[in-house]
């Protein structure tokens, strides 16, 4: 039952504060413990994993192909970590967040629904339920996204409901046509009976829907434009949530697909994968150097990074794998924390737009310090996390012979570094432009704890990246051979 | 009864990509009806119909006779359609609230969030 505990608890908490709506106070405390009790839960079903492999539920006690699977395997549990984590992380800002306005109005218990359909995501084991999760993690980010209705976040909202709503069409369509095509939609089961088809050019099709429908949503090269038109309209919280976890579900899904279901195809889909990885990462971070707004730019590095992680897929091997993996468990954590960082910056600056900023080292030199760890994290710097999360990637390129992909990686690593100290010189180091404009009130010290904390989080991913990287080359073991997947999910259960 | 489905499903995906790039709020919206329509048929269609054969077990018999119909792809659909109704209802509230915000209907003038 440990298994199911990351889908139900947060749907548990969300019930409770809805039958409870106007106790924001309630609400507050429901959603911290709530979210530290689903840490730890997931963090035990990491290790059970990690000891026991991989774990598989019929809920209902159906048999295998015709009941409804949650599986988790390395790749799973990491990723349910991460995103409770998260979750914790941003509920403890958002508590400190001078925005009440928008806590009344139902924000927490939206958060739980989005970490519910994230977890859901993470650990389902049917290509069905995989849509139901994205939907339930959609609609509760339409509405976070929405909430406060400014006219930024409207204009961003109608962008990104309009585009998720089409590739939620794109993904059912395709779902139907693989029901259709081989008689199932379990992905264990799909895994079996796609590999034994003998015309493989009808599933070969599916499949380009499928990474059409993912590819919208992890915001890959052609299909990226609605994120950074809508990801730094919301309130800070919830962005640095948008950032942390949704494109990543886009990407979990491709590289569970990918893997599972429809493996590349080293003459078709292998290249096609690539080329999408490569042309992600570069437009990305030309993007991100065009920007002059702190949320802006880290909203075009989510897409560079996005390419990062469909790198390692494209690349296929265990070294690549294992890098997307490592990758997405460093990105996820940096990402939150810079724009918790922007959000710190925004309420005490009241504005994004870095020729309006400056002076921030010298008049917060604690937050100067914690936003250098995750930016310089973040373009790769050694000894931080992105550091060997791009030097996995780069020695997996270069085993394959891939020069041109490591060259781009290399090429963008080096860009983010130049936005990065962009950001840095921009914001924190020039001095102050006009200081008498600033009337906005010193935000709540607290709000430094969970900064503070991923933080952390990023310098112990980088001491211990031997560790990491080992579980996350253990994790690609098994998303390369699903054969203990299979038996988790069709053997019979004692 | 495939092939007339077929057409009308590739009708309404024509209609509804129409509809989506004809720039305008209520259009859009349509068109994205249109098309989780024809997302829904086209799951029906490749499901397989099968004609006046109910998925029901005759008595004294432990499993259905076949030829029975698939009961799982309306099962599906179902589910696709209370999703797509929910996105669908919420999307014309914030497209609504969209217009009164903006005062345009035109999806060319939402610009000042773009880059």
């Amino acid at each position: 039952m440990m298994l199911a505990a990351p889908i139900v608890l947060p749907l548990a908490l969300a019930a409770a504060m809805l039958l409870s709506l106007r106790a924001v106070r309630l609400h507050r405390i429901l959603a911290i413990f709530g979210t530290t009790l689903l840490t730890v839960l997931s963090i035990r079903l990491l290790l059970d994993v990690r000891t026991g492999g991989v774990v598989a539920v019929q809920m209902g006690n159906w048999p295998a192909p015709f009941g409804i699977t949650l599986a988790a395997d390395l790749f799973s549990a990491i990723m349910v970590v991460l995103s409770s984590l998260t979750g914790f992380a941003v509920v403890l800002f958002s508590v400190f967040a001078p925005e009440m306005r928008r806590e009344s109005h139902g924000y927490h218990p939206l958060v739980m629904i989005l970490l519910m359909g994230v977890n859901g995501a993470f650990l389902t084991g049917d290509a069905f339920n995989l849509y139901v999760c994205f939907e339930i993690m959609l609609m509760a980010s339409f509405v976070l996204l929405a909430l406060g209705g400014e006219r930024p976040q409207i204009e961003g909202g109608v962008k990104y409901v309009a585009l998720n709503f089409f590739s939620s069409a794109l993904f059912l369509a395709a779902a139907g046509l693989l029901y259709g095509a081989v008689g199932t939609l379990n992905m264990a089961d799909l895994s079996v009976k796609v590999a034994a088809a003998e015309d493989k050019r009808l599933l070969t099709a599916i499949s380009l829907l499928f990474l059409a429908a993912f590819g919208i949503k992890a915001a890959v090269f052609p299909l990226f434009f609605w994120l950074p038109a809508s990801y730094h309209t919301p309130a800070p919280a919830v962005s640095a949530l948008f950032a942390g976890l949704l494109t990543k579900v886009g990407v979990y899904s491709m590289i569970r697909f990918f893997t599972l279901i429809f493996p590349l195809e080293p003459d078709f889909t292998q290249p096609l994968v690539q080329w999408i990885a490569a042309l992600t990462m570069v437009t990305g971070v030309l993007g991100a150097a065009a920007q002059h707004e702190f949320r802006r730019i880290l909203s075009f590095h989510i897409i560079s990074q996005i390419g990062y992680m469909v790198l390692g897929l494209g690349l296929f091997t265990p070294l690549g794998l294992a890098g997307s993996v490592f990758y997405i468990l460093h990105h996820i954590i940096v990402k939150t924390n810079l724009f918790l960082i922007a959000g710190v910056v925004l309420y005490a600056r009241g504005t994004g737009e870095l020729s309006e900023l400056g002076g921030l080292y010298r008049s917060r030199p604690f937050l100067s310090l914690l936003f250098l760890i995750p930016a310089m994290s973040l373009a790769g710097l050694p000894p931080l996390s992105g550091f060997f999360a791009k030097l996995a990637l780069l020695v997996a390129g270069l085993r394959v012979q891939a020069w041109a992909l490591v060259a781009a990686a290399l090429a963008v690593s080096l860009l983010t570094l130049f936005s990065m100290t962009k950001i840095w010189g921009e914001a924190f180091w020039k001095a102050e432009p006009d200081p008498s404009k600033n009337h906005a009130p010193p935000p709540h010290p607290a709000l430094m704890t969970p900064i503070a904390l991923l933080a952390g989080v990023t310098l112990v991913i980088g001491f211990f990246a031997g560790p990491l990287l080992e579980l996350s080359l253990e994790a690609a073991e098994q998303l390369l051979n699903p054969s203990e997947y299979l038996n988790a999910v069709l053997g019979q259960k004692p | 009864m495939e092939a007339l489905l077929a057409a009308v499903i590739g009708v309404l995906y024509g209609a509804g990509v129409y509809l989506m790039q004809r720039r305008n709020m209520v259009k859009f919206l349509i068109g994205l009806a249109l098309l989780s329509h024809g997302a829904n048929l086209l799951i029906f269609t490749a499901g397989g119909l099968t004609r006046g054969a109910p998925p029901l077990i005759p008595e004294h018999a432990g499993t259905p006779t076949s030829p029975h119909a698939d009961p799982l792809p309306q099962a599906l659909i179902l589910t696709a359609i209370v999703i797509s109704f929910a996105v669908l209802a919420f999307a014309l509230v914030l497209f609504l609230r969209a217009y009164q915000t903006t005062g345009t209907d035109d999806l060319n003038d939402l610009r000042s969030t773009d880059t």
